[in-house]
């Protein structure tokens, strides 16, 4: 796994290019087009110009029934994407670089196995129907922090620095823990199992302004952190003894990285349910193409992130429509074929310069 | 590594079966039964053992699954049927198990150390129900007490259909099996039993092509849409749904069950079993259509 680490993602030059403006314009037309998209279509058929028009308070001649669709169901569920999809690829981008390891993401630190434990304990506590309860991102941010805590526990126990590949051992060895008490919890507690089982393949067809306000804050808090921390994470790349000597206090910066990026992907879960993928192929496709340096790499995985996600979601919602299929379905079925399209072709230009 | 485990654990329940033959015969007394029938039954599905309880072979079950909690008699352990574990079944010497699904592996291992299976797998239609409880009619030797349940099943279905007030245009329904709106088509077991009221099944077109077995998960959208005259909660229990909770949901407020009250709360066993209670749940839903003024 270490061999990977090195192969695949290179220490980039603290020179490396900084964010372009047109990858910028690139990722704000994606996000815009996406909404538009998961907007003006769905399972039920809307005239877009009369979507458009309600949406911007020009009135429109859409019934009472279809400005609920659009105002009630389609644009929360929109924006959740858009919040989701891009905290989760925001995320998963800072654990890459904090560890650096291509492969670091949520699920691999055992971050989301601690959340999910932690929302699954306060649904069986809880119970309380057709809402996410309130606790739930406070109760998978601590799942996760303490999962993350362990597996860096873990792999630092040998003594001394944790190297990557004792880290990842550790987190795999985490996730199946903590994995294997969410089943227990769950399987002991039959009257509630089946929200739990909801709750794990994705909400977001049922969701509403709740979940959106419930994420928003922990969201915010953890763009601003992780955002500040970009140019840091580019120095950390080329050493911790180098970064010393930079001014940069690595073992501190690392801490702060790895706690905020733990917040947003337990906020993400907690509302969404476990959506694999989008951590690791949005921040991948990014350095593929746009370049390497996490100032680059951190506000383009925000960006396509959501636009992955709000596209993915309305995939899952008109594929097979009226019928729904479950998101995580649709991130991994379009999402790893893309990726090995986008790594084929970075490879082949890679060879011919 | 998977099959040694397996032949160990057969053997161990092997000796186990054997161990306690020696006093099953005690029991012969106490049933009306044929003596050849089953007096140490167990049943791993909660529809099955309402039949048993229906048809007066209660006396003959001797354990359930942790999910048949009705009648109140019947003798609940904490034996799973979600994760059924042979051994746990065989501590209760059964000399017939009645399992829920096709039997499978499980009906494989009973039958392997001697004890007599009777898969019993979800009905889907009205018929299967009957010829379910025909079956286990005979299996008990309880036949024509079987047949009487039936009978008295088909006339109290019709007594409810000829009930239903008659439409110009029948009403339609949404029925839902939990809040991330799971629902049922007609060609469903409960499908058919809406059907019997006059009712027109919204769920419908999301399952045309039968992929999703008649279980298809709806686009919130599409129900709002669909607006259908009544809305059947078959997740109050699971998932503690109750009108209000229904209504609050997004976009849900302008529905006209919402608007006009006609979001009726079912009883989440006896809406997903097809047993005799099958009649309860016509009749709910007969109340609710004649609930609603003929236009």
């Amino acid at each position: 796994m270490t061999q990977v680490a090195t192969t695949v993602s290179p220490a980039p030059s603290l020179r490396a290019a900084g964010l372009r403006p047109g990858w910028l314009v690139a990722g704000f037309a994606a996000v815009a087009a996406a909404a538009v998209a998961g907007l003006v279509m769905g399972p039920v058929q809307l005239t877009p110009l009369e979507v458009v028009r309600q949406l911007l308070g020009l009135g429109s001649d859409l019934d009472a029934r279809q400005i609920a669709i659009v105002e009630q169901i389609r644009l929360p569920r929109v924006v959740l994407g858009l919040l989701v999809g891009s905290t989760l690829s925001l995320c998963g981008a800072s654990y890459q670089g904090v560890f650096r390891n291509p492969l670091a993401d949520p699920y691999l630190l055992g971050a989301a196995a601690g959340a999910g434990l932690g929302v699954t304990i306060v649904i069986v506590g809880a119970a309380e129907g057709a809402t996410t309860p309130a606790l739930a991102p406070l109760a998978a941010f601590v799942g996760a922090l303490g999962a993350v805590a362990l597996t860096y526990a873990l792999g630092t126990s040998g003594g001394g620095r944790a190297s990557t590949a004792s880290l990842i051992l550790a987190g795999v060895a985490v996730a199946s823990f903590l994995t294997a008490m969410q089943t227990y919890v769950q399987q002991r507690n039959q009257d509630t199992i089946r929200q739990v089982y909801s709750w794990i393949l994705g909400r977001l067809s049922t969701a509403g302004w709740h979940e959106v306000r419930l994420l928003l804050p922990y969201a915010v808090v953890t763009w601003v952190v992780l955002l500040a921390h970009r140019r840091v994470l580019d120095v950390l790349a080329v050493g911790d003894d180098e970064a010393a000597t930079l001014g940069v206090h690595a073992r501190r910066s690392r801490l702060i990285v790895i706690i905020a990026a733990s917040l947003g992907t337990a906020a993400a879960v907690s509302v969404s349910g476990l959506i694999a993928f989008v951590g690791i192929i949005v921040p991948h496709t990014v350095r593929l193409l746009a370049g390497q340096s996490h100032r680059v790499v951190l506000p383009l995985s925000i960006l396509f992130g959501g636009a992955f996600l709000c596209l993915a979601d309305l995939l899952a919602r008109t594929l097979s429509s009226p019928a729904e299929i479950p998101i995580g379905v649709v991130t991994a079925f379009f999402g790893a074929p893309f990726f090995v399209l986008v790594l084929r072709s970075s490879r082949r230009m890679g060879a011919t310069t | 590594m998977k099959r040694p485990l397996a032949a160990a654990l057969v053997a161990a329940a092997t000796l186990l079966a054997a161990c306690g033959d020696d006093d099953v015969t005690t029991s012969a007394t106490t049933t009306t039964a044929a003596p050849d029938a089953p007096d140490r039954i167990v049943s791993m599905s909660p529809t099955s053992t309402e039949m048993l309880f229906a048809i007066g072979a209660g006396d003959q079950v001797v354990a359930v699954d942790d999910y048949s909690n009705y009648p109140e008699e019947a003798p609940i352990t904490d034996l799973s049927a979600y994760e059924p574990n042979v051994e746990a079944i065989t501590t209760y010497e059964p000399d017939l198990v009645v399992l829920s699904d096709g039997g499978g592996e499980l009906a494989a291992s009973l039958e392997q150390i001697g004890i007599e299976v009777l898969a019993l797998p979800a009905a889907t239609t009205l018929d299967d129900a009957y010829e379910q409880i025909a079956q286990l009619g005979d299996v008990t030797g309880h036949g024509e007490e079987a047949d009487e349940v039936i009978a008295d099943m088909r006339a109290d279905l019709a007594e409810l259909v000829a009930e239903v007030p008659e439409r110009a245009t029948p009403l339609t329904y949404f029925h839902e099996l939990d809040n991330t709106l799971y629902s049922v088509t007609s060609e469903t077991f409960i499908g058919e039993v809406y059907a019997l009221a006059g009712l027109e099944n919204v769920a419908d077109p999301a399952d045309a092509d039968g992929q999703s077995g008649g279980y298809p998960q709806l686009s919130a959208e599409f129900l709002v849409e669909a607006d259908p005259d009544l809305v059947f909660l078959a997740d109050t229990k699971c998932c503690q749904q109750t009108s209000e909770t229904f209504g609050a949901r997004p976009g849900f407020e302008v529905l006209q069950a919402v608007t006009e009250g006609n979001v009726v709360l079912l009883d989440d066993d006896i809406a997903s079993r097809w047993g005799p209670r099958v009649v309860d749940l016509l009749r709910a839903i007969v109340d609710a259509v004649k609930a609603v003024p003929v236009s």
